[in-house]
């Protein structure tokens, strides 16, 4: 044990030390940051992950309240690496988690070449849709666990047979919130959507959730001002002037709105013609993780991610540490780092992963998504979680959340 | 008339049953949410007596000579010690951080506390008031087991998935057992041959070798028109009295179920409150008391009929239970 605590400094100390060498050198292709190499040749097992993602300046969160997240999820895979590296060391199985931080425009199949002489087996993809599809194409042998894009095609018509999904899709987020609001006879809703791509897509997932849970779109609006600057002395005057004016839609009970990157969704609570309350992207939110989620043991998580990063737990942070304790278990039973043997318990009904949601989470086995309950949260306190009672299942209540076994366009998983 | 008599000679029995089994015997019930101890008396199956205790009180344990009742007051990170008699908190242990569930040992002088959020076990001696070690196990350790000897300390953690298994003379970890996920609770059997281990997520129950280290049976459930993943296995209670009978709380299944210790066959569910977690016997096994988070109640069991007899209103989310054999006051 003592050894772990030292290992575990040793890794604090090289991170940090890595880190710092990255700030100043940021002309380097891609900064490979060997989390640990502690590896040892009579290890049992060795599991090597490598955990991809871009180097991207994080947005500025329109609310000062929020604090920019830097290597959104990282730091959620270094604690599920210390929790496997517990496990593992009464087992004689050891983790080295590499991470790979490809620039923002550069080639991700070069970048991981160059960061990797051999064929990474185990990949955690802190990527999007695009970044995901071409790391799967490229290495078709390997596991790679997404614990980022929430796209609905990657689950579906494009999905990929050697690709898991840790967080939920769009449409399992929208159906965990439309599920709520159906509970509270909240029928009559108007959709506000954004102008990115990306609204639209959650907008598209609101819909169908509308349509699947019973409710109603009163009137629907697109939101295409161009932001200016987020930090603005005396902004309250102009959002007070323009939302009345914008919000002038028929009787509705809900305002939903569809802004995943936080560009204008925020203004709208309080100052919408009507009161009414606010819920999507922002207001009521539907989502995998949440700061306030403290049930079914989450204190606990939730206290030693903030001891470890000194930040609140992201969603990226939870799925990477659940990409990781996926790993963790399908290892310690498997007794194996083979990508294939691991996909196999993965997708086995001998998985069982405890995520702090109070049911074993599983994975689908006609599409490799991640059955989770889905958190409907307000800013500041946990609000229900879905699926909620009364919708009903053959199989699992879970599996109301999202698309069925009946409706994926899922051909390449068996 | 013949029909007459035969209802008196029912009630006439069980009024006898009632007249035997009514003991003077006092139930102690943590509520977490409440920060409260509900006292229940074991003749009217009432509630006493409330005492307030510190922040989120869970895992409670009475003394041998059940003069005090050692209280995990997880919030505040140190176990209390309330004096069962004037029912002031007496002073406090140092149980280190977040203690969650503890047992003491065959002697009654040390503590065994599992602290759920520093992968730590601490080991108190109770009289000194002192901590005389700490042992890092798993992540979030849960489950205190002691064997009737002594000799075992299993502790169970929730995210590593196993029972440690813990000399009590070296104070060492000598084995590891894989599980089922989220491990809850140990308990050993009476002869402390075996140790059942519940999972609360994996939906099982491991009965364990004490002398292999080996699983050599696991339990699993199932109960008509749930979901498989709403059967969640945590408290887990031997009986000692020959009956051979476990009984298993199964959670948000609201079911205890029944199995039998030689067969490992479930004899039967039965239907308590929502959210049952932890279980307690009377002094001579003839009820048991369920602990129902959700819907804020104790049931009482009666383990002759095996019938759930009484719905008992606590605190809110009530959490542990121990039973004394003294009635309070």
């Amino acid at each position: 044990m003592l050894m772990t605590s030292l290992k575990a400094h040793l890794i604090n100390a090289i991170s940090q030390a890595a880190l710092t060498i990255y700030g100043v050198k940021r002309s380097l292709l891609v900064a490979v940051v060997l989390l640990v190499s502690c590896g040892n040749a009579n290890a049992e097992v060795q599991a090597n992950v490598f955990y991809l993602m871009r180097d991207v300046e994080p947005p500025l969160p329109l609310s000062l309240i929020d604090k920019r997240v830097e290597k959104n999820g990282f730091a959620g895979a270094e604690l599920g690496l210390n929790d496997n590296r517990t496990t593992g060391g009464f087992l004689g199985h050891e983790y080295e988690l590499v991470e790979v931080l490809i620039p923002e425009n550069a080639d991700i199949i070069e970048s991981v070449k160059s960061a990797n002489q051999s064929n990474p087996e185990i990949i955690v993809a802190n990527l999007n849709s695009t970044d995901l599809l071409l790391v799967a194409d490229a290495y078709p042998e390997s596991l790679v666990l997404n614990v980022y894009a929430r796209d609905d095609r990657v689950r579906h018509e494009d999905c990929r047979a050697n690709v898991l999904h840790l967080p939920p899709s769009r449409a399992m987020l929208a159906d965990g919130l439309a599920q709520y609001l159906a509970w509270k006879r909240w029928n009559k809703v108007v959709l506000v959507t954004g102008r990115h791509p990306d609204d639209t897509l959650y907008a598209q997932a609101l819909e169908r959730a509308i349509k699947r849970f019973g409710l109603k779109v009163i009137d629907r609006s697109n939101w295409t001002a161009i932001p200016g600057a987020r930090r603005t002395d005396s902004g309250h005057h102009m959002a007070q002037q323009e939302i009345p004016t914008f919000t002038q839609f028929k009787e509705h009970d809900v305002l939903l709105v569809a802004d995943e990157i936080d560009e204008f969704g925020e203004y709208l609570s309080y100052r919408s013609r009507l009161p009414r309350p606010v819920a999507g992207t922002q207001g009521l939110m539907p989502t995998s993780w949440h700061r306030s989620h403290e049930q079914w043991g989450a204190t606990q998580i939730q206290r030693r991610f903030e001891k470890i990063a000194n930040r609140i737990m992201t969603e990226r942070d939870y799925s990477s540490w659940l990409a990781m304790r996926a790993l963790g278990e399908s290892i310690t039973n498997t007794n194996s780092a083979e990508p294939s043997v691991l996909k196999e318990y993965l997708l086995s009904d001998k998985f069982k992963l405890a995520g702090f949601k109070g049911k074993a989470l599983t994975f689908r086995t006609y599409n490799g998504q991640l059955r989770q309950p889905i958190l409907v949260v307000s800013p500041r306190m946990l609000i229900s979680v879905s699926p909620q009672q009364g919708f009903l299942h053959e199989l699992t209540e879970m599996d109301t959340l999202g698309y069925d076994e009946p409706e994926s366009a899922c051909k390449v998983f068996k | 008339m013949r029909k007459k008599t035969y209802v008196q000679c029912v009630a006439s029995t069980v009024f006898l049953l009632f007249a035997t089994h009514a003991s003077a015997y006092s139930i102690f019930v943590s509520n977490e949410k409440d920060n409260t101890i509900s006292i229940i008396d074991g003749e009217t199956l009432e509630v006493a007596e409330t005492v307030t205790v510190g922040e989120r009180p869970r895992g409670i344990v009475l003394s041998h000579d059940n003069a005090v009742l050692y209280m995990c007051t997880s919030d505040d990170d140190h176990v209390e010690v309330l004096d069962v008699k004037t029912l002031k908190v007496t002073h406090t242990l140092p149980s280190g951080p977040d203690p969650e569930l503890m047992q003491l040992n065959p002697e009654g002088t040390k503590l065994y506390i599992a602290n759920e959020d520093d992968n730590l076990v601490t080991v108190v001696n109770v009289d000194d008031r002192t901590k005389e070690v700490e042992i890092p196990v798993g992540i979030e350790p849960e489950g205190i087991g002691v064997s009737p000897d002594g000799k075992w300390l299993v502790n169970t953690s929730e995210t590593t998935n196993m029972a440690h298994f813990i000399n009590t003379d070296t104070l060492k970890i000598e084995a590891n057992v894989l599980v089922d996920t989220r491990p809850r609770v140990a308990q050993f059997t009476g002869d402390g041959s075996e140790v059942w281990v519940s999972s609360e997520i994996g939906g099982t129950v491991s009965i364990i070798d004490t002398e292999s280290k080996e699983i050599k049976h696991k339990l699993s459930f199932e109960v008509r028109g749930l979901a498989p993943e709403a059967i969640q296995p945590v408290g887990v209670k031997l009986s000692t009295d020959g009956s051979n009978r476990a009984y298993i709380a199964l959670g948000p299944a609201a079911r205890v179920a029944v199995v039998n210790m030689q067969t490992y066959e479930i004899e039967k569910y039965l239907l308590v409150g929502q959210r049952v977690w932890n279980l307690e016997f009377s002094p001579d096994q003839d009820r048991l008391f369920t602990t129902n988070g959700v819907s804020g109640d104790v049931s009482v069991i009666d383990l002759k009929k095996l019938r759930v007899i009484k719905s008992i209103k606590v605190g809110r989310f009530p959490w542990g239970l121990a039973v004394s054999p003294d009635k309070r006051g």
